[in-house]
């Protein structure tokens, strides 16, 4: 039986070891926010938060998840009010969107770490989310706008 | 999608009654207010709904149907703004509901950059009717002449004596006014416009912002099995035997089933193979893992890419079939002062958008329903239908939020699976492809070879330009014996080059495809005006002039291309010309403004390493200009590109802007990094680390888009347009940089030094 805590709720979980934490959060949990992209870590669109750091739950088996903190895009800020998802809506950063939450979730665990990112540190940490529409610009500003750094679209 | 409109009948489920309801999009935990939410999203269901798009109840809350896809463009949001507006309601009090497939709304194939250019006058038609009757409901309370009322932000207004009625209040008196004689509907004027020209925040955005947003891989409905399916390895591949004994030993498996494998032509078909039915995703895969297939391969097992692509080379090679002609090209290159000649070649491409194909479907007793990020619903009923003997009416496609289509997913094979299986499991079923899946099994991009000889005179003037294109045809998948290029092919890039060139001649050779051929965010333009807007910019290498002026001089004085007697026939993306006449000088401006607000001279001046392209397609015109530097490593950044735009009128800005800005990384996912290639017929790239796309250390570092609209024009497309000049920009300042003429697709298999 392994035991972990799921934007602060107790779980338990007595299936394969080896599956996947996005499996779990996705079919067992119905927490689909986080999402499906690649299966080998190469695109982030599946990041949480394990104790408090970015990880990509494809690749995190379930045995490593035991004890563990996780936090969702749905635990991430009550309704949207958490800085990377307010300044996200403020300059419409999502197209499709789908990516988005590894997005806000990858940018809300660098600035925690890196409260005023520079823009190498946003683009290093960033670098591994593909998005497929291509919104990287407006994720840099709106990186910038939630580090209090006001900043406009470029276009 | 808003919270609500995910809510699903748990009822319907439980009782085996299929939902009407367009609103039911995977059922998840019901609150107690469900049912309320679902009645108050179906127009048909409100107060008053007069027409399949809008509906009001009397609490005021208006309901506007958006029967296209949401794949990232905004339209779920743009068009309802467009009825909104003209219906003068209070964007705060609209909430969108998504379509069912159905032909009741027209076509509800979500691509060819089509939507506002089809349907905004319909939305406004729609929103200008309802605004009429709810006046004329008023009108007719007050006992008043109709022109002292007026609809406004969501209330009728008396102008005399400034009394006032709600929407909501007037909703039931204007349910029983006779529908108005289209001349008593006046459109607002531009100047009153509350919505259209400026935007809206995204009806989706918050949703998406919290993860509550649903797409296709999130729809769950109770009862529901995963499945995970063993495809042939080679398109025409059969199964000619399989082991799945330690399959079933996998937890969570519960059985495996086949699917028989598409015959050709391939069209929409499932591709047939094994599928593993399990309790959960990982499950799935993993007794996917186990099982043991063995394949008859088919005659495509002996293609391999880099002969094949020699194959296209030699055909651009010799004369093919002429597809236009003015003049006498053979003429024209016989008296030039300079003749020069270049063959440039695409890879094959695949989509991958960030959300692989998924679907779920529910079989019983001859009706489907199904839950599916699709770009094309009533694709999706005809193919199910198909599939499994049904008439299309027998098959509702509820329809998710789309992680992304650029194409995929107007093919619909993936439904068809779903439906499939949940016939011969008696449960619903789930379909959610691998990644690998999804690069392996696609309707690819086509590969192209392109061959191009042209002529100068001793100002170094093109007086004749000869070009030859070669790729495997979309018509493919539909026509086994396609091998040529049709009219809207053809019509994207190739017959309507729009230089000033007096002999002139563009021919089409044939290919025969191995793998399915689809079309992808631009479709043939992606080739096309990469061969043509880097040949040019040969020509003003060889001629020594600035690129762009020569790009400028070569398109020539303004006018309005037809290409008759040139072009058997001249497709305009199905418009007619009168109404979309394709204008150079609409063309020529773009370019200005792009090379204007980019600084190019000032950048070429300062030897920074900038190039052009520009390219009208889907009805728009777009001009971009691309500024690279090279580091130490030989990476290529792209610092920044400029783009302008004329797609006429805006409705949504911000939203047309965030696609050009896209469209530019799209664009240098081409140009950097895309190539799919094949190895004895089995596609070689599985995953993001083979086949990588643009990420923020590749992307642009600022796109700055410039809206230039003709005003009087009509509005046209902006999905796609931005994405056919970025290649050819980027390659034309690759050569500004390094003085290397590079004429292959990607920029990565090419050596810069």
């Amino acid at each position: 039986m392994i035991q972990l805590k799921v934007n602060g709720a107790v779980r338990s979980y007595d299936g394969d070891p080896e599956m996947p934490l996005l499996w779990y959060l996705r079919d067992e949990l119905q927490l689909t926010g986080s999402k499906f992209g690649c299966g080998m870590g190469l695109c982030g669109a599946c990041t949480v938060h394990v104790n408090g750091e970015a990880a990509r739950s494809c690749l995190t088996p379930m045995s490593a998840a035991g004890g563990k903190e996780i936090t969702t895009i749905e635990g991430l800020g009550h309704d949207g009010a958490h800085a990377v998802q307010r300044a996200w809506e403020q300059i419409q950063v999502p197209q499709c969107g789908y990516c988005q939450s590894g997005q806000i979730m990858q940018a809300a665990a660098l600035l925690k770490q890196k409260p005023k990112p520079t823009d190498h540190d946003i683009e290093e940490a960033m670098s591994g989310n593909i998005c497929r529409c291509g919104t990287y610009q407006r994720i840099r500003a709106a990186i910038k706008i939630a580090a209090g750094e006001g900043a406009e679209v470029q276009s | 999608m808003s919270a609500r409109v995910r809510l699903a009948s748990r009822r319907d489920f439980l009782s085996g009654v299929f939902s009407a309801g367009a609103l039911v999009l995977g059922a998840r935990f019901l609150p107690a207010d469900a049912a309320e939410a679902e009645s108050s999203l179906d127009v048909t269901k409100m107060t008053w709904n007069p027409s399949v798009w809008v509906g009001l109840n009397h609490d005021g809350s208006v309901v506007i149907v958006s029967h296209r896809s949401e794949m990232g463009t905004g339209i779920r949001t743009s068009l309802p703004m467009v009825l909104a507006d003209e219906m003068e309601a209070d964007w705060a009090r609209v909430r969108v509901e998504q379509a069912v497939g159905s032909d009741k709304y027209g076509s509800q194939d979500t691509d060819g950059s089509c939507s506002i250019r089809d349907f905004s006058e319909t939305m406004r038609e729609a929103g200008a009717t309802a605004r009429t009757l709810l006046v004329n409901a008023a009108a007719a309370r007050w006992q008043v002449p109709l022109d002292e009322c007026q609809g406004l932000n969501h209330q009728v207004l008396h102008k005399k004596s400034g009394r006032k009625l709600g929407y909501g209040e007037l909703a039931e008196a204007a349910s029983k006014q006779p529908l108005p004689h289209n001349s008593t509907i006046q459109l607002k004027k531009p100047s009153e416009f509350r919505y259209i020209g400026k935007g809206v925040p995204g009806v989706d955005l918050k949703d998406v912002c919290t993860g509550r947003a649903v797409y296709g891989f999130d729809v769950q409905v109770p009862g529901m099995v995963y499945a995970s399916i063993e495809r042939a390895p080679v398109l025409g591949g059969a199964l000619r035997s399989f082991d799945d004994s330690q399959t079933k030993l996998v937890k969570g498996v519960e059985q495996t089933v086949t699917i028989d494998h598409a015959k050709p032509p391939y069209g929409f078909q499932a591709l047939g193979g094994i599928a593993v039915i399990a309790s959960n995703t990982w499950a799935a895969a993993q007794g996917r893992k186990k099982l043991k297939a063995e394949w008859d391969l088919g005659p495509n097992a002996i293609v391999q890419t880099e002969s094949y692509k020699r194959d296209l080379i030699e055909t651009a090679s010799k004369p093919q079939k002429v597809v236009r002609k003015a003049g006498d090209v053979e003429a024209g290159l016989a008296g030039a002062a300079k003749t020069l000649e270049a063959t440039y070649y695409t890879p094959l491409l695949a989509h991958a958008s960030m959300e692989p194909p998924a679907a779920v479907a529910m079989y019983r007793e001859g009706k489907v329903e199904a839950w599916a990020a699709t770009q094309s619903p009533q694709d999706v009923q005809k193919t199910v239908a198909e599939a499994l003997g049904l008439k299309p009416e027998d098959v509702t496609c509820h329809v998710t939020l789309l992680g992304g289509a650029f194409g995929r997913k107007s093919k619909p094979d993936y439904v068809a699976e779903a439906a499939i299986l949940s016939k011969k499991v008696g449960k619903p079923v789930k379909i959610s492809w691998t990644r690998e899946e999804d690069i392996h099994f696609d309707f690819y991009h086509s590969t192209s070879a392109m061959y191009f000889k042209a002529g100068l005179d001793a100002g170094g003037k093109p007086v004749a330009w000869l070009q030859r294109s070669v790729f495997p045809p979309i018509g493919s998948t539909f026509d086994g014996k396609s091998v040529y290029g049709d009219d809207g092919e053809m019509g994207m890039g190739w017959t309507d080059v729009p230089f000033d060139i007096a002999n002139f001649q563009a021919e089409n050779g044939p290919a025969k495809p191995h793998v399915r051929i689809g079309w992808l965010r631009s479709v043939a333009n992606v080739y096309h005006a990469f061969g043509v807007q880097c040949f040019v910019d040969e020509l003003a290498q060889a001629a020594g002039k600035d690129p762009v002026e020569y790009w400028l001089a070569t398109l020539g004085p303004a006018r309005k291309l037809d290409f008759k007697g040139q072009v058997q026939k001249f497709t305009n993306y199905g418009k007619p010309v009168d109404q979309y006449p394709f204008d150079t000088a609409r063309l020529q401006r773009v370019a200005e403004a792009a090379a204007e607000r980019s600084g190019w001279a000032n950048k070429r001046a300062n030897k920074r390493a900038v190039g052009f392209a520009a390219h009208h397609s889907f009805l728009t015109y777009v001009a971009a200009v691309a500024e690279i530097d090279i580091d130490a490593n030989g990476k290529v950044r792209i610092p920044r590109v400029d783009i302008a735009v004329d797609c006429g009128p805006v409705i949504n800005p911000d939203r047309v802007k965030a696609q050009f800005e896209g469209a530019s990384v799209f664009g240098a996912s081409i140009a950097l990094l895309g190539e799919i290639t094949v190895a004895d017929g089995r596609v070689r790239e599985g995953n993001f680390d083979k086949y990588p796309v643009a990420r923020m250390n590749d992307a642009p570092r600022e796109t700055h888009v410039h809206l230039v609209p003709t005003e009087d024009a009509l509005p046209t497309g902006a999905g796609e347009p931005g994405v056919p000049p970025m290649a050819p920009a980027i390659y034309n300042a690759v050569f500004a940089a390094t003085g290397k003429r590079l004429r292959e697709l990607p920029l990565r298999k090419q050596k810069l030094a």
